[in-house]
């Protein structure tokens, strides 16, 4: 290699000075500022779809917290009983007397409005059956006065929420336009009114035709069951095979093949494993269908993996001289793991384990399979066990069926079901954040 | 000039091509470099030798401003790149580097083929109008970089795929493909054999020809082999500066002296 | 609930088996524990886990075998002449096993004595009617030989679990005497019992396996039974989607062309929003952002991951769905007729993958060494230059396989599809049409009325398996590819 038979470096290649920015420099400078600009645009628009995400739950789900209810003081008196049972329809006469009282309310307030039967029960539904059944059940408050909260119909309640307007009403047999006058002089008068909606939070789902008596208590109790399903089956499962895998597993093909099938199925879609569970715990074993048994026990072979690969993670992170100290007292290999390497391992185990939790609760295609949607969950399970294994519904599955009705009344509720069932992953996610600051503990 | 040797290295009235004035750097709290001074040649190879720890590297990063990319480094004081302040608010770090090339300690070849590899300082300085001007650059500095005649049949292998002593020639023949002026080379032969070391270290003599090179080095063999001045570091001190010949027969620290005999490293 | 009392009364035999077992070995140390080989909680593991142990396996055997053991014996006594056209044995059984469910409620309720549904002279046009008076679900007329097999069906059964009950209990029993005289003071407690436990980690750690044969042999014998009344050609090459709901057999064309080209498609949209958008924001992350930035985009980007598909699936039907066809339908530019379509399904899927795919890319990114940015550098590169020309070549493999793992998500993904893309099947290029997917074809099958033994159920179970083959095929690719690319810097 000599050099005689290269050129001398050519000078001038480069700006002369540093700081004067030659045409290339510029560009290349500009290129950088527009690669930049990329990132943040990626991660503005990323954050835009969470904040549009929240804030059409947020909107769309918060009226259905609320209610429309008329409320109404009502005084029978046992005559007043005796005379409308004594007529042939006997319901119209509970309800002229309800519409009589409601008329007498509306003149205390010096508030005239024309309205007949037909508006009443476009509005509220039969009044006059309602009523008369309260009675029947409850003969001592005969006499007294009672406030009546009567729900009102659902497109009733769409026009206080903003779903229902004057422009875009169409008069039919469920609501005309004359009715919406009435509405507005019962809301001047202070009857018709809105009120938090306890029924959704602790109510079971209705027919198909009243959106506004559909609650989400009753799923809730449902994915309650499944998660106990879960959590009593995957904790200790998925402890015990991490364990097995951490610490005992030999290194042969059985050990390997183990592995693989963990690694495979986490990525498996989980509709697959819905489809497990109907051929094999439905079809095979003759467990009960929409059972939270049956969910629990899907679900708990989905989350398996996610808990084994947390827990092995845990484990490992315990370092090898704790198990070398009490090995070297003379415990054996079992009580060494038991004794240390699992309690040190624990607060990450228990982490791991709600963040699957948290996972299997907002789960729903396996559901659909067995049998949890399309089904009316009309109330909560006769006891503990029987939590298990009656036909109910899950909180995601409950929404799904919301969402596929034809009401649109439903969506609020569907809306409204995701705000508790986030509201209930968000409490367990900060449980298992809360719990990772506490006890993590660095090596 | 390469028939220069070793004996007349004390060859002076060289323009001084990087000339760092009362440089301290500081990383977060730590005050890394003190009160550092030194003036390096053109065309002359400097290595700053020191025991570990001692803040040689640092400085030589601070030379092409790569400490940058670290958040906590601060540097202060002039550091002057033919007169110009590096550090001046107005200087684009990329250009800078294209005139101060870097070699690091492990040979870090992109997994890319060997032509790309050499290519890519080039094309991103757009210092070729075409193929065949890439193609000559390309071959140039694979033969400055003495691997040309190992690689020339495969150009589009993966760099990867080299030894280490030819990924180290590679890496070598990949600065002294954007034409700097400057070569920083930060302990270069450290992860090498000694065949493939002699080999770096006999290239680093030829490369004196056109560049200055400034070399970090843990060996003091190494130094005295190759540099025809060395700076001696200590505690972020910059203990002595002078001929190689010099220091290493006659230096005039006691510190550098313990170090040279072995008593401290 | 018989099984859960059996389970109780094995596990009050063990407790006792444990005192039992505990007390012996201190009796035999002459009330000294140290003189005992183990500690004395051993003596009494042992016992305990003997009792547990091989009664459960036994009950879990047992529950397994006697469905199939009652079944082939049944299936044997319907003669051929009691198997209709067009039907099949599976189908008559199906009948059976309903029918004997039909009478066990009815003698539950009251409505049928004990010797009245054992009665094999009973007229079997008066038990349909009275099993359907009994709100009972009973399909057709009971014929006789059915009815006859039902009622052994029923005996049989009765009689196992009955046998079971008493061979379990006995099992356990025996199993805590025998570790109960086994128990002296020499005795290696400890690592019997530790040798048991060993094998019960095994155990739960084999459900994996467990889980996948049960995966792979509930897809394959529906399969199965599936392509014996449907061509398996026109279910692999057929374009046309259309299940008959009412009849049985011959009248569906059920090709899954049209599905997988809608999953196709959907996943494409999907991947489309998800892969630029991920990808930069994992480059801003790791290779820009400040700690400060970092530490509040990551995890709100991660919230996207949290939420629950059925909440995307809300999201696509009610807001995303209405939103395109504002723009896009009929008041503005007239593209699109519905609000669920492939866009409408794929840019939700698309920003529910944003976090998948952005996670799994700043890994791999991070995991490129700092000497390779430090090379590129010190030649000059801008940073830009750097990322676009080093990392991302270097991150390449890694990032194509973060891909294909984000589009097996894509594909094996259902709620959405379900609510957002539609139900018609359709083979066409205008990504505003509504269309379907495997996923969602998986569930409309099996969520109808369709008998679970006519192809138009079972036909979701071959959806199924093409489904889980696509999606594991992609699975092992991509973790193959992200494996190779970790070694490579190791």
């Amino acid at each position: 290699m000599t050099d005689a038979s290269m050129q001398s470096p050519e000078t001038g290649r480069h700006a002369v000075s540093l700081t004067a920015a030659d045409p290339r420099t510029i560009k290349r400078a500009n290129a950088e500022k527009r690669f930049r600009a990329y990132g943040i645009i990626a991660i503005a628009t990323g954050l835009f779809f969470l904040i549009v995400l929240f804030a059409s739950i947020l909107s769309q789900g918060i009226p259905a917290f609320q209610r429309t209810v008329v409320s109404v003081d009502f005084t029978l008196t046992p005559q007043q009983q005796e005379e409308a049972e004594g007529t042939l329809f006997k319901t119209k006469a509970y309800s002229d007397l309800f519409i009589a009282e409601l008329n007498a309310e509306l003149a205390e307030r010096g508030i005239t409005v024309d309205f007949d039967e037909a508006a009443i029960e476009r509005l509220l539904g039969k009044v006059g059956g309602t009523i008369r059944t309260f009675y029947a059940d409850n003969p001592d408050k005969l006499g007294e006065p009672i406030g009546f909260d009567l729900t009102a119909s659902s497109r009733v309640d769409g026009y206080f929420k903003g779903r229902v307007s004057r422009d875009t009403l169409q008069d039919s047999r469920f609501l005309q336009l004359s009715d919406l006058d009435l509405v507005d002089a019962l809301e001047e008068a202070g009857i018709i009114k809105q009120v938090f909606n306890w029924p959704f939070i602790t109510g079971a789902d209705s027919g198909v035709d009243n959106p506004g008596g559909a609650g989400i208590g009753a799923s809730v109790v449902g994915s309650f069951f499944m998660m106990l399903v879960v959590l009593g089956l995957s904790l200790p499962i998925g402890v015990a095979a991490s364990i097995y895998l951490e610490e005992f597993a030999p290194q042969n093909k059985f050990t390997d093949l183990i592995e693989v099938n963990i690694s495979n199925l986490a990525a498996v879609p989980s509709i697959v494993f819905g489809i497990l569970g109907l051929a094999v715990f439905i079809q095979f074993m003759h467990l009960p269908q929409s059972a939270p048994l049956v969910g629990g026990l899907v679900l708990t072979l989905m989350t398996l993996p996610t808990i084994i690969i947390s827990t092995r993670a845990s484990l490992k992170a315990v370092p090898p001289s704790i198990r070398d100290a009490a090995l070297g007292v003379g415990a054996s290999k079992m009580q060494a793991v038991f004794h240390h390497v699992l309690p040190l391992a624990a607060p990450g185990i228990l982490t791991g384990t709600i963040i699957g939790l948290a996972q299997a609760l907002g789960e729903t295609a396996p559901l659909l399979l067995i049998g949890m949607v399309g089904f009316v969950a009309r109330g909560y399970p006769d006891g503990f066990l029987a939590g298990f294994t009656e036909p109910n519904s899950a909180m995601p599955a409950q929404i799904y069926t919301w969402a596929a009705r034809a009401d649109v009344g439903f969506y609020e509720k569907a809306w409204g079901g995701i705000i508790i069932l986030l509201m209930f992953l968000l409490t367990m996610n900060i449980i298992a954040i809360i719990l990772r600051r506490r006890f993590e503990r660095r090596w | 000039m390469n028939d220069m040797t070793r004996v007349e290295r004390a060859v002076d009235s060289k323009d001084i091509k990087i000339a760092a004035n009362n440089v301290q750097v500081y990383y977060g709290d730590t005050h890394a470099i003190k009160d550092v001074d030194v003036k390096i040649e053109d065309k002359t190879v400097t290595a700053f030798i020191g025991p570990s720890g001692c803040g040689k590297s640092t400085f030589l990063r601070c030379l092409n401003r790569m400490n940058d990319t670290i958040d906590i480094c601060r540097v202060q004081g002039d550091i002057l790149l033919d007169g110009e302040d590096i550090y001046d608010k107005r200087v684009d770090p990329v250009q800078l580097r294209a005139k101060v090339g870097m070699v690091f300690q492990k040979p870090n070849p992109f997994p890319k083929s060997i032509y790309d590899n050499v290519a890519y300082g080039p094309r991103i300085h757009g210092l070729a109008k075409n193929k065949a001007e890439l193609d000559e650059i390309v071959e140039k500095s694979l033969r400055r970089g003495a691997i040309w005649d190992e690689v020339k049949d495969r150009l589009d292998a993966p760099g990867t795929g080299l030894s280490g002593g030819q990924q180290q020639r590679l890496c070598i023949a990949r600065a002294v493909a954007t034409e700097p002026e400057v070569l920083l080379m930060d302990e270069p032969c450290s992860a090498l054999d000694p065949i493939a070391t002699a080999q770096v270290e006999e290239l680093i003599d030829e490369l004196r020809s056109r560049y200055s090179v400034v070399i970090v080095t843990h060996s003091m063999q190494q130094a005295a082999r190759v540099s025809q001045k060395t700076a001696f570091f200590h505690l972020g001190n910059l203990v002595e500066f002078g001929e190689t010949g010099q220091i290493f027969t006659n230096p005039e620290d006691s510190r550098t002296e313990s170090y040279i005999t072995g008593r401290i490293g | 609930m018989p099984i859960i009392w059996l389970f109780l009364i094995v596990i009050a035999i063990s407790a006792i088996g444990y005192l039992l077992g505990r007390s012996r070995a201190l009796q035999s140390a002459g009330g000294d524990s140290r003189n005992l080989h183990s500690l004395p909680t051993f003596y009494g593991a042992n016992v305990a886990l003997k009792t547990v142990i091989p009664a459960f396996g036994l009950l879990i055997v047992w529950l397994l075998v006697q469905p199939l053991y009652v079944n082939s014996q049944v299936s044997e006594m319907i003669p051929d002449t009691a198997v209709k056209e067009g039907s099949s044995r599976s189908l008559v059984m199906a009948e059976v096993r309903r029918t004997a469910d039909g009478l066990n409620n009815a003698v539950a309720r009251g409505l049928l004595s004990e010797t009245e549904a054992a009665n094999p002279n009973a007229d079997s046009a008066e038990v349909t009617q009275l099993l359907k008076e009994a709100g009972q679900v009973v399909t057709s007329d009971i014929s006789k030989p059915v009815l006859l097999a039902a009622q052994k069906h029923r005996v049989m059964n009765a009689t196992g679990y009955s046998v079971m009950t008493v061979a379990i209990i006995l099992v356990a029993l025996a199993g805590a005497v025998f570790s109960w005289f086994q128990t002296h003071s020499e005795y290696r407690a400890r690592n019997v019992v530790e040798q048991g436990v060993r094998v019960l980690l095994l155990a739960a750690a084999s459900i994996a396996i467990l889980t996948t044969i049960g995966i792979v042999l509930s897809l394959v014998f529906n399969t199965w039974e599936f392509f014996k009344l449907y061509p398996a050609s026109e279910f692999f090459f057929g374009t046309t989607w259309a299940p008959s709901f009412s009849g049985r057999g011959g009248a569906s064309d059920l090709g899954i062309i049209p599905l997988l080209w809608g999953t196709f498609y959907i996943s494409l949209v999907a991947l489309l929003v998800a892969v630029p958008i991920g990808l930069f924001a994992a480059i801003y992350l790791s290779e820009y952002a400040s700690p400060r930035v970092r530490a509040f985009a990551k995890p709100l980007l991660e919230v996207l991951a949290g939420i629950p598909t059925i909440v995307y699936g809300l999201f696509a039907l009610l807001t995303v769905g209405p939103l395109l066809l504002g723009i896009f339908g009929d008041n503005g530019l007239g593209w699109m007729k519905a609000g669920t379509a492939v866009m409408t399904a794929g840019l939700v899927m698309g920003i529910m993958l944003i976090p998948f795919v952005s996670s799994l890319s700043d890994d791999i990114i991070n995991a490129v060494p700092q000497a390779m940015r430090d090379g590129s550098y010190g030649l000059g590169a801008t940073q830009s230059e750097t990322i676009r020309q080093v990392v991302l070549p270097a991150a390449l493999p890694g990032i194509v396989g973060a891909i294909l793992l984000a589009a097996s998500r894509a594909i094996g993904e259902t709620m959405i599809v379900v609510l957002g893309a539609g139900a018609a099947a359709r083979l066409d290029l205008n990504p505003f049409e509504a269309m379907t997917t495997v996923t969602a074809k998986i569930v409309s099958q099996l969520t109808g009325d369709a008998d679970f033994a006519s192809p138009e159920a079972l036909v979701a179970f071959a959806l199924g398996m093409t489904l889980f083959v696509l999606t594991l095929g992609l699975n092992i690719f991509a973790l193959y590819i992200v494996r190779k690319y970790r070694e490579q810097y190791e």
